[in-house]
């Protein structure tokens, strides 16, 4: 068996050094699919200022930071094996279509996730159900498809871990990240 | 490779140390009428201390671990013969020794060896087989290994399949900061463990190519699935599938010629087969369900699928240049990830008992189901090259851990990590090349 260590360690450190970037803000800009540049930013605040909203005044800084807007509300869940959108979370997507509709150079990530139970390719396409389905209830509103992104994450990404109930509960979710 | 991809992934080929990353094997169900045999410590014909592996005792290990043995502790042995002249059959007929291994190893250049050994029928007092094999510091627990499977084949007909390895996925550090996803390759017992990528973003269903030398896998570091196919040995990968979409599950025909994927940027997943050389794509179904985890048959003539089509996810089977899709299990409300025996009969798959996910064997004659496993979450079956085992992933506790059983279900073991979750374990096929260079 051949190892070219001596041969990777350039690429180790070039590694290295892009990793310490990506921790400062550096972004993919990669666009292999088709019209497909997804710009996804951890905390889902690309370039806003945010600023706390005077006395009795309105909020000031970007819509999606108002705490007292549905829009604040970033994560929905599902019921298990369920893809459709609950009922209570109907009015959180419809206010994020509608941001989108009113906004039509803002775009948004829908990441579809899953909870542990059954297998992961399986579950890659549970989640991709769930993306999509949140992607029909934005354009509902008004948003166009070029402006939604969608990502499925199957299990592979959960929020909470253990396998409880609860855990799994918390992660049968699609995610806004704008 | 561009610059971009450079930060997030680390491409490693590192021998790690082999005590703390490696998994370690404990046998949960014993085996009734396992073959009594005696491997006696291999003898040192060289001046100092002599090789760093007990040889005898990887042998032995792999021979318990695979149920069909019965291996006597080094403590009751009454002699250590290293030669067959040396060897007083009555002695270990009365110990109820079936078979004995004896051995030595001498060196043999600069940092070579060469290992004598011999095994015997102690009843009829008769050499089975006896080799001279060289082999270097580095080789030498591959070079145990490779007396197993002689061993192994000689007492029982069988190809043995421990001188082969497994690929595996493990995490560690929680969910979501600072996830570290690897996607390493070891020995079938686990040591020798070498990183091949390590991403901050999953990584997900790796799969051998039919010579061993590369896997497939899922990558998410680009935030987005691609299909990444990567050269064991030298670490150079080539990205075959980003659509828009979903791009998973690769599977190799056995031909090593195309790869089976499932894509969704037509609409909803569907399996397609991607023809290598020739980088061109045909499409295999086309159903609004989900249609994921494809499989082939051993003589590449079929492919199996998972399908949701029905309701709840089946198992579908596809001629392989495309043709009428039909439904293969019909039992239990989820059957998923189907993989063929090397033989061709069974499939193995993932299916729900009760609110239990369960590995299971799936003749395909009889449409027999055996179910092999008793976690409530295993997943992720995969045959070994002689078929004589399944290595799976299951939970212990909410850490993943990898399992091996026997196909006929007798003898169940525990491949433990020390730290990380670890999952969807695959085992590489037969090679002749694990062992050069």
């Amino acid at each position: 068996m051949k190892l070219s260590i001596l041969k990777l360690i350039p690429v180790l450190a070039l590694s290295l050094v892009f990793a310490g970037c990506s921790s400062m803000g550096g972004k993919s800009d990669e666009t292999d699919g088709a019209g497909m540049g997804a710009e996804v930013s951890e905390a889902g605040q690309d370039g806003a200022q945010t600023s706390g909203a005077s006395a009795g005044g309105a909020w000031t800084g970007n819509a999606l930071d108002n705490p007292d807007s549905m829009l604040f509300t970033k994560v929905i869940y599902f019921d298990y094996d369920i893809s459709d959108v609950r009922a209570d979370f109907r009015d959180v997507v419809a206010a994020h279509g509608d941001y989108l509709a009113a906004n039509p150079s803002a775009s948004v990530t829908v990441e579809g996730h899953c909870d542990e139970r059954g297998s992961r390719e399986y579950n890659i396409g549970l989640g991709e159900r769930r993306a999509n389905a949140v992607k029909r209830l934005l354009m509902n509103q008004g948003a166009a498809e070029s402006q939604i992104i969608t990502v499925s994450y199957g299990e592979e990404r959960p929020d909470a871990m253990g396998s409880s109930e609860m855990s799994w509960a918390q992660n049968r979710r699609a995610v806004f990240a704008y | 490779m561009t610059m971009r991809k450079l930060w997030i992934l680390l491409i490693l080929l590192m021998w790690h140390a082999q005590s703390a990353a490696s998994l370690t094997i404990e046998i949960t169900e014993g085996a009734e009428g396992a073959l009594p045999i005696a491997i006696v410590p291999f003898g040192w014909q060289g001046p100092g201390a002599g090789p760093s592996q007990d040889i005898a005792q990887v042998i032995r290990d792999d021979l318990k671990r695979s149920g069909r043995f019965n291996t006597m502790p080094v403590k009751d042995m009454l002699a250590r013969p290293q030669i067959g002249s040396e060897v007083e059959f009555r002695d270990w007929r009365v110990l109820g020794m079936e078979n004995l291994a004896v051995g030595q190893v001498k060196p043999n250049g600069a940092g070579g060896y060469l290992i004598r050994f011999q095994l015997f029928d102690v009843y009829k007092g008769e050499q089975l087989v006896g080799y001279n094999i060289p082999t270097t510091e580095r080789d030498l627990r591959a070079t145990a290994h490779y007396i197993a499977d002689i061993i192994y084949e000689k007492l029982t007909g069988q190809r043995g399949a421990f001188a082969t390895r497994i690929a595996y996925v493990i995490s560690t550090g929680g969910g979501k900061a600072g996830q570290q996803v690897s996607l390493k390759v070891a020995d079938a017992d686990g040591f020798n463990a070498q990183t091949i990528v390590t991403s901050d973003e999953p990584l997900m269903s790796p799969a051998w190519s039919p010579d061993g030398r590369k896997l497939a896998y899922v990558s998410f570091e680009n935030r987005k699935p691609s299909i990444y196919v990567q050269e064991v040995f030298t670490g150079k990968r080539e990205k075959v599938a980003s659509f828009k979409g979903i791009n998973g599950a690769p599977a190799w025909s056995p031909d090593g010629r195309k790869l089976a994927l499932t894509l969704s940027k037509d609409g909803s997943p569907d399996i397609y087969v991607y023809n290598l050389n020739k980088k061109t794509l045909q499409r295999l179904t086309s159903h609004y369900a989900i249609d994921t985890e494809p499989a082939w048959s051993p003589d590449g003539s079929q492919i199996v699928f998972t399908s949701d089509r029905g309701g709840k996810p089946q198992i579908y089977r596809v001629p392989a240049f495309g043709g009428e899709e039909k439904r293969v299990t019909f039992e239990g409300s989820y059957n998923a990830r189907a993989s063929y025996s090397p033989d061709g009969k069974s499939l193995t798959l993932v299916t729900r008992q009760g609110s239990d996910f369960r590995i299971g064997v799936l003749d395909l004659q009889s449409n027999a189901l055996q179910i092999l496993s008793e976690g409530r979450l295993d997943e992720s079956p995969s045959f070994a090259p002689n078929g004589s085992m399944v290595i799976y992933a299951t939970k212990i506790g909410s850490k993943g851990e990898l399992a091996a059983v026997s196909v006929d279900g007798r003898v169940r073991q525990r491949l433990a990590l020390q730290e990380g979750d670890v999952r969807e374990p695959v085992w590489s096929p037969y090679t002749r090349t694990d062992r050069s260079n």
